[in-house]
Order: structure tokens, then sequence, then C-alpha cells
């Protein structure tokens, strides 16, 4: 049996009000119901586990502690046992990172001529982008437009958007979708070609493309495979970047990257650098799981803001609204928001509907917490996480039996596994630190205020306001990916390096030093988080044979 | 952040981690488990929800010889457990330009990127090693007949862990021979998507350009006066 019994009687609930529920329809509520419910309920405006920048370009602006920790951290290279003369790869353009964003940028660099390195943490491809299940945006149905998709995200992102941002986002996204599908993409399809398409939170229109609930992966195995086979496109796996390298004339030039598993640090001496190194989920902020990937800690954030760029809406995270709670395995891991499009709805303790199932992501994560505590209408697991039901089984009811196999065979699959039959039982759900809504600042190519460095993609910020609508990410790493290329290899073909420093990482360890703040703040880049139990710990709790709490964190 | 500390009794299991005894809370994922043991993972863990297949991992027990296989983020440990993950295998995969790749009456694409793949005995290790359960051996086949859609609708869940060519006795590399029937049943087999093709040409000539820099100047209230007014088309 896979819910303990307790768990079991509530899904009797959910079963008996299924009939009703599904003539049920609970309307949207207003753009100014949801400022009122957010400012409540959600996350970001809770006063706890913040505080102001001391330094850098957002000085006296609040950011969550953990990311501020990181922005202000030591660096973790010193420029005075570095020498600059030894270059181990000079390019014309480098990418760090090697997502869904770094591998567009790499594709379209090496078509305009440039020489490419791309650097990565981990594997090449392993990133968010892997993980993405529900689909990509793209306005390209004959009753939709560009311009409902531009206001759909407007709307979604509180108005708080970049419209310079989002008017390119809408433009090229038919055109991203087309040229994923001419490197083999396999898109979901009709018979007749036609598109396959879902309407996400917050959409007008039919618009999302999918590959089954595989969408990031089938889309990252068709690139990971194009950047082996071109030529001029070299890629180095386990070497992350830890600094910026600059040159006198205040353009960034090239980085330092370290071998995880040698220490051995390379220098890159480039033209023009994108980094692309995605979000923030790793630091687990207001102490959120996250669906985020191994790798996911806020690097090109820190490494942006060392060489003075600025961010924009840094505050601002989503917490997607539907994270697994049970078993605790799965404590944080994404079930995809094409469960809701299909028409899963999300059901308290009782039975009763939460909310309309297709409020954006940040209402319905409200509407949840709401639920689960000031209500206390939620559900606790046997250990102690509480959580609503999502009712999956009703999506068969709806679009008929096999549909949720068809639909979406990674999440029957991987909760199979653990004897848990989602064909015919819910799923219970609470948000999960999935993205970061803000990032650092730049323009309608990815450029930033310092010239010589782009960032598409999760890194960069401004396109979602202060809140993504399902499907924009991976539009966003294509669309801002492939400009950021462009642009990137168009500048690397004119610019004239000067001579290569690290004055700026010695000036920020001195305002660090001023500022008092050296031994509190963390080195960074993190790089990878750890959740390794200390060896301490591990010799008291052999003796014990008993756990401490605290000790082992979950996904 | 759930602490799996909170169950009340805890059922401590032995396992073996590339042969040395570490002690363990039941529960924990094999992942979870090497990072209770005091590991910081660098290699073998992606994305730590099943999808990117860095964390390929062979297991049996103490007490049964049989060769096992899991991705470690996904599986839960069991007594006498013995682990060890392949995060790397070397493949050479086929290099192309998937513009070359048109299909061709007569002629197996697939076998001109991977000869070797005509050497396949059909022991099924393969099937038996994929921790997706996909029909390994069986999308080899239809490869070899050069089926092309066959192989890419029967490996579409393919994570490219890579444990099928680990354990393959030819050297073959099954997860690189579908990903290339993938891209050419992507490119030029499956029905073009008319809708998108138009949509991209008006673009490109310009339809869309008066109304968007218009919405790009628009004020807040004229923008959410528009969206308000949007008519909601009934979701599928």
């Amino acid at each position: 049996m896979p819910y303990p019994p307790y768990m079991e009687e509530s899904i009797r609930k959910l079963e008996a009000s299924r009939q009703r529920r599904m003539k049920e329809e609970i309307p949207l509520i207003s753009s100014d119901e949801r400022d009122i419910i957010v400012r409540k309920y959600h996350p970001d405006y809770r006063e706890t586990g913040k505080r102001k920048l001391l330094l850098g370009p957002n000085k006296d602006e609040t950011m969550p502690e953990e990311l501020a920790n990181q922005l202000e951290g030591n660096s973790r290279v010193d420029p005075d046992k570095v020498d600059l003369s030894k270059i181990g790869y000079d390019v014309d353009v480098l990418i760090i990172g090697s997502g869904g964003a770094g591998l567009s940028a790499a594709l379209l660099a090496q078509e305009n001529g440039a020489k490419v390195l791309i650097a990565t943490k981990l594997r090449l491809g392993d990133s968010n982008t892997i993980g993405a299940e529900g689909g990509t945006q793209a306005a390209d149905r004959p009753n939709d437009s560009p311009v409902l998709h531009y206001l759909d995200t407007m709307g979604g992102g509180h108005f708080e958007n970049v419209p310079e941002l989002v008017w390119a986002m809408a433009r090229d996204a038919p055109m991203a979708i087309k040229w994923l599908e001419d490197l083999g993409v396999n898109w979901d399809k009709e018979t007749d070609g036609s598109m396959r398409e879902l309407e996400l939170a917050g959409e007008c229109r039919r618009r999302v493309h999918s590959c089954k609930d595989y969408t990031g992966l089938e889309v990252m195995r068709v690139l990971r495979d194009e950047v082996r086979c071109r030529d001029n496109i070299d890629y180095i796996e386990f070497e992350p970047a830890i600094e910026l390298i600059m040159d006198d004339e205040g353009q960034v030039a090239g980085a330092i990257l370290v071998n995880l598993e040698t220490n051995e640090l390379s220098l890159v001496r480039a033209k023009a650098v994108i980094v692309a190194t995605g979000g923030l989920g790793r630091l687990h902020t207001q102490g959120f799981p996250t669906t985020n990937h191994y790798g996911a800690t806020a690097d090109g954030l820190a490494m942006a803001y060392r060489v003075g760029c600025s961010l924009i809406y840094g505050d601002s995270i989503q917490y997607h609204p539907t994270g697994a709670v049970y078993p605790l395995q799965f404590v944080g891991i994404l079930i995809t928001e094409n469960v809701r499009a299909l028409g899963g709805q999300i059901i308290n303790i009782d039975g009763e509907q939460v909310a309309c199932n297709l409020e954006p992501r940040d209402i319905l994560a409200s509407f949840e917490i709401r639920e689960c505590t000031e209500r206390h209408k939620g559900i606790t697991t046997p250990a102690g996480n509480v959580g609503v039901w999502e009712d999956i089984p009703l999506i068969d009811m709806i679009h008929g039996e096999g549909t949720i196999a068809r639909r979406l065979p990674s999440l029957v699959h991987k909760f199979s596994r653990f004897n848990i039959d989602l064909i015919h039982e819910p799923v219970l759900v609470y948000p999960t630190l999935h993205y970061q809504n803000g990032g650092v600042r730049m323009d309608a190519n990815s450029a930033t205020e310092v010239p010589g460095l782009w960032v598409p993609g999760e890194v960069g910020g401004g396109v979602h306001g202060r809140n993504r609508l399902g499907g924009n990410a991976t539009l966003d790493i294509y669309v801002f990916g492939r400009r950021a290329g462009r642009e990137a290899t168009r500048y690397a073909k004119e610019v004239k390096l000067g001579k290569l420093t690290l004055n700026h990482v010695r000036q920020w360890q001195k305002e660090l030093e001023w500022l008092g703040i050296v031994k509190e703040r963390p080195f960074s880049p993190m790089l990878l988080p750890n959740y390794a139990r200390q060896p301490s710990d591990y010799l008291a709790d052999l003796y014990t044979e008993k756990l401490q709490s605290g000790l082992v964190k979950l996904a | 952040m759930a602490e799996v500390a909170e169950k009340e009794k805890v059922q401590m299991l032995d396992i073996y981690v590339m042969g040395k005894r570490y002690k363990v809370p039941e529960g924990l994922t094999i992942q979870t488990a090497l990072e209770y043991c005091g590991y910081h993972i660098i290699r073998g863990c992606g994305c730590r929800a099943g999808f990117c297949g860095a964390c390929g991992t062979i297991y049996n027990f103490t007490y049964d010889p049989t060769i096992r296989y899991a991705l470690g983020c996904q599986k839960e440990i069991e007594q006498n457990m013995v682990i060890t993950q392949i995060p790397f295998f070397p493949a050479t995969e086929a290099l192309y330009n998937v513009e070359d790749l048109e299909p061709k009456e007569g002629e197996n694409k697939l076998v001109e990127l991977y000869p070797d793949i005509l050497t396949c005995f059909g022991c099924n290790n393969c099937t038996k090693t994929c921790p997706q359960d996909l029909e390994v051996m069986e999308f080899m086949s239809a490869a070899i007949r050069g089926d092309i859609k066959r192989v890419a609708e029967l490996s579409f869940d393919c994570l490219i862990c890579g444990l099928c060519a680990a354990r393959c006795p030819q050297g073959l590399q099954p997860y690189n021979v579908a990903l290339a029937a993938r891209r050419i049943y992507g490119h030029y087999m499956a029905p073009k998507s008319q809708h998108n093709l138009n949509r991209v040409k008006e673009i490109e000539e310009g339809k869309f350009n008066v109304e968007l820099e218009e919405l790009k100047k628009a004020s807040e209230a004229e923008l959410r006066k528009r969206y308000a007014a949007r008519e909601i088309e009934p979701a599928k």
C-alpha cells in the first residue's frame, strides 16, 4: 500500500468529491486580488531570512541571506599568486555553463565564425534545462500571436518585466521552436504535423510545446550532440569558472577555471565571455527544498557582481506550487505543471479545491501556504512534512483512459518505483524552490552593463518580472542564448583586449576587509552544495546508532 | 527541509560502498546514502530527480552475486547492498551533420554511422541493464533493420546514462545510436508543422512589429486593461 492508512482516508474524501469537482469551476482571481494574497503568504514577502547587501552595485538592497552571502563572498583566488601570462586557452568566445542557454550560445557563436570554448562544472549538458518537463512557449497557432504572449508574460510578472526583453522573447519564440526542430528535436505533434500545445497557468492560449514530459531532456540530448559534432567548439567538463578576468580597459577578458578533481587552475583568455550558469536553487533560500540540479549555486551571479554588474529582482524567487512531498525520497522534486494544464486540481484534506488549478505559480503557491498554515487543511506525512493533494487521476476522467500514461510517462515511472500508482492515486504537493525570477541586468541581446560579458538564461534577469510563467524559462534560454552567441561573436571580431588584470578582485577583497566581514563571509562561488555528513557526526552516530536532526538533507 | 531523523525509530542498514561497509538509515536513496556516509559527490550526481543519467550505479548483494542497475538518485538502499557508481564510460560518438542524413530507400544511415551494430548477437544485456526499463535490444534490432521510426519511439525515454554501453560485450553504444535515430526522425520524418512555419514567416515579414512596439511603450494602466480584456481559450 503506497500511502499510510490515515492519508488514504483523506484520499477517500478526495475521490468522493471528484464527480462534483469535475463540474465545479472556481474563477481566476483578479490582478488586484493577486497582489493581496502574494503579499500575505508568498515566501518572498517574509521578513526573516533576508538582509541588506553591504557592498557592490546593489548595496543597501535586501536579498535572501544565502544569496547575499554568495554575492559578498571571498574570492577563491589570490591575485598575487596567479600568473596571468600563463594562458591555457586563447579563444574568441568563452561560455561558462552548458545548459540550454550556454549550448544555444555556443552553436550560434560557432556559426558566426567564433572559436568557442565551453567550461562546465559537471558533465556537458548537466543543468536545470535537462529537468524541464513542461515545455516551451511560442505563439505559433493561428488564433495566437506574439502580442498575446507579450501580455500574458507581463501579467504573470505583475507588470514589472523589462519591456524590451519580453518583446525579444515573444518575437523570437516561433523561430526558436523551428531552429530546434531543424536540429532534430521531436516536438509532440498531431498526425497532420500541427503542434500539440498546452495552456499553462496564466496563459490565454494553448502555446506550450512539449516532448512528452521529457521536454528539456530531449532538447539537451540534441544540443549536446550537435555541440560535439561541430568543429571549433571545445568543451571542458568538471572545470567551473571561479573568477572572471578583466583587462586594463575595464572589459571582461576571460576566466579562471578550476579542475574539480585535481584543484589545478587554468586561465582562459577570451575576447567575449558568456556566463550561462543558471540559477540558485541549491542555496535553499528560506529553507525550501528545490527542484534544481546539483550545480545550481548562483556561481554566475557572484562572479558577475564582482566585476560590477548589478542585479534586477535578485530578491524574487519562484516557489513552484507542485513540488513533491511524499515519499521522502522525492521531497522537493518537480511535478510538472502539465498536470494542472490537463485538469489536475489542488485539493485539501477534506476533498475541497484550494484554488483554481490554472492560477499562476506564485498565486497558487500562496494559496497552498495559506491552506496548510493558517487554515490547517493540509495533510501531514509521517516525516512531518505538510502538503495538499494534486488530483492526477482526474485527468483520465476528463481526457479518457490512458492519457496519464501517455502524456506523463516519466512521472508515472518515477512514482511506480515507490509503489505509488499515479494513474489511480493523487500526489501530495507543496511549494518548492524552482527558479530565480531576477538575475543580472541585461539588454535584449543579453549584454550586461560591463563590456565583454553576456548573461543569457536564468542567470540574467528582467524578462520574467517578479514571477515567471510556465514554458517561458526554456524559451528564455534558447532565445537569449542564441542572441548572446551572435552578439558576443560580433563583438569579439572588433574588440581589442588590453593587459589582463585581477585588480577588481584585489579591490573587492580590500572592501571586504574595510567592512570587517572577510572572516564572516564564505568563499564564493559555492560550486557544489555539501550534503555530506561530517566525519565527526558520523563517529558520534556510529556509537549511538541514533540520528540527529539536521544531518541528512534530501533532494 | 525534510529530516530523516524525524522518524522515531530508524532501522539501520548495512551497505557496502565499493566494498567498504557503512551503516545507514533505511529510506535513503543510494545517492543520499553516499552523502550520509560522508562522500561529497563530484561525479555521479546531476539533477537528483531521475532525468539526467549522471548517477548510473551497479549493485548486487553480499548474498546474491547477480549484477543489478539503477540510478543512484532513484533507488532506495536495501540491506547488504554492494554499490559502485559508473559516472563515466568511454564511448566514441559518430560525428555527423544531420543535414547529411536524409533517409533513402535501400540505405541504412544508422549502420553507416555505427557499422558495429551489425555485430550485435542478441544477448539482451542492454535491456536488462536499462534503469528506464527500455527495450534496448529491440530498438537495436530496429536500427539494424533501418526502422528509424521504431528506434525513435522505443528509445524516447533514454537518459543517456551509458550503462547499456558499459555492459555490451560487443562494445556498442545503444544510447548514441538511438540519439542519431531520433534526430533523423525529428528532422526528416516527423510531419512538418505548417502553422509554425507560417508564423515564422509572418514575424520575419514584420507583421507584429507595430503592435509590439506599441505594447513596449504602453503604460502599466493600459497594459492592465488589455490584460484583463484578453479572451481566454478553453484549455483542451
